[in-house]
């Protein structure tokens, strides 16, 4: 293993992350629900009375998030290589796997591990494990 | 209210994934990719996240109502099954082909990137995918077992 320190960048790591942590924090506190954007759109697919508004402003934020980050700085740019194709296998996967999850990076990742959820541990460690193992068969076995 | 507050904390989440580097699918390939030239960085993103979380829901777990007097709604199934490891294996195996979770794809949406658009719409078709898959079980089960004439 080879760390890449050109692109390590630990304090806007630890600093992103911490206003990521601040958002879950608020909305328990505030709302009293769980953080987890998968489920907070996928809801939305299945919806209840009372249910939609403040799951379509969750997302509306999510959305708005790059044209508030601009009063503060350059926005970055992000780099996304997978073609068509890769990105709609993606997103499928995504899509049905977080659901079937009941939770992603954001709902079992974050919160389930700041609620110390054996579950979402559990969660976590399958999706880190398959995420590893992908990037390993696409970049180093096939090697695109 | 609780709308606003919805939106507010959408909002700050969005920002934290920017600055973070978590909405670069190039840079979450770089964490993803530990046998190449490995970028540590998100690793700190969960240690930044969970070091603020983790007070917070010690406090909620604490609480029967939030703050603006909403139900405290926390997860109850502590099941570790099938469905929640295989989805996850299912999620992982999609995270790692585009870069892309759930979260940070709609953050690239609405910086008008058209392969986050594209993510964006096959991720909701999974999504409602499940819905379909799961209703029809659904109905399956409720209907009473057919009985031969």
């Amino acid at each position: 293993m080879a760390i890449d320190w050109q692109h390590f960048t630990p304090w806007s790591a630890l600093a992103g992350g911490a206003l990521i942590g601040l958002a879950a924090a608020m909305f328990v506190l505030l709302n009293g629900r769980i953080a987890g954007i998968s489920g907070v759109l996928g809801g939305l697919l299945n919806p209840t009375r009372g249910d939609i508004g403040w799951r379509v402003a969750f997302v509306a934020g999510l959305i708005a998030a790059p044209l508030a980050y601009r009063l503060f700085g350059a926005l970055p740019v992000p780099r996304i290589d997978a073609g068509t194709g890769a990105l709609v296998l993606a997103g499928l996967l995504v899509g049905v796997g977080t659901r079937y999850a009941a939770g992603c990076t954001s709902g079992h990742g974050v919160c389930g591990l700041s609620r110390l959820s054996p579950r979402s541990l559990a969660a976590t460690l399958a999706f880190m494990a398959a995420g590893f193992a992908t990037v390993f068969v696409v970049r180093h076995v096939i090697g695109l | 209210m609780q709308i606003l507050t919805s939106l507010l904390a959408g909002l700050v989440f969005g920002l934290g994934l920017l600055l973070s580097g978590m909405a670069d699918p190039a840079k979450v390939l770089g964490f993803l990719d530990l046998a190449g030239a490995w970028d540590p960085s998100l690793a700190l993103v969960m240690v930044g996240a969970i070091a603020v979380g983790l007070p917070a829901f010690a406090l909620a777990r604490r609480r029967s109502q939030s703050l603006l007097g909403a139900s405290m709604r926390l997860p109850t199934v502590r099941r570790i099954d099938r469905r929640l490891v295989g989805g996850s294996l299912l999620f992982g195996i999609g995270w790692g082909i585009a870069g892309f979770c759930p979260g940070p794809a709609l953050v690239a949406l609405g910086m008008g990137l058209a392969p986050a658009l594209v993510f964006v719409a096959a991720m909701v078709a999974g999504m409602g995918l499940f819905e379909t898959i799961e209703r029809r079980r659904a109905r399956e089960r409720a209907r009473p077992p057919l009985r031969s004439p």
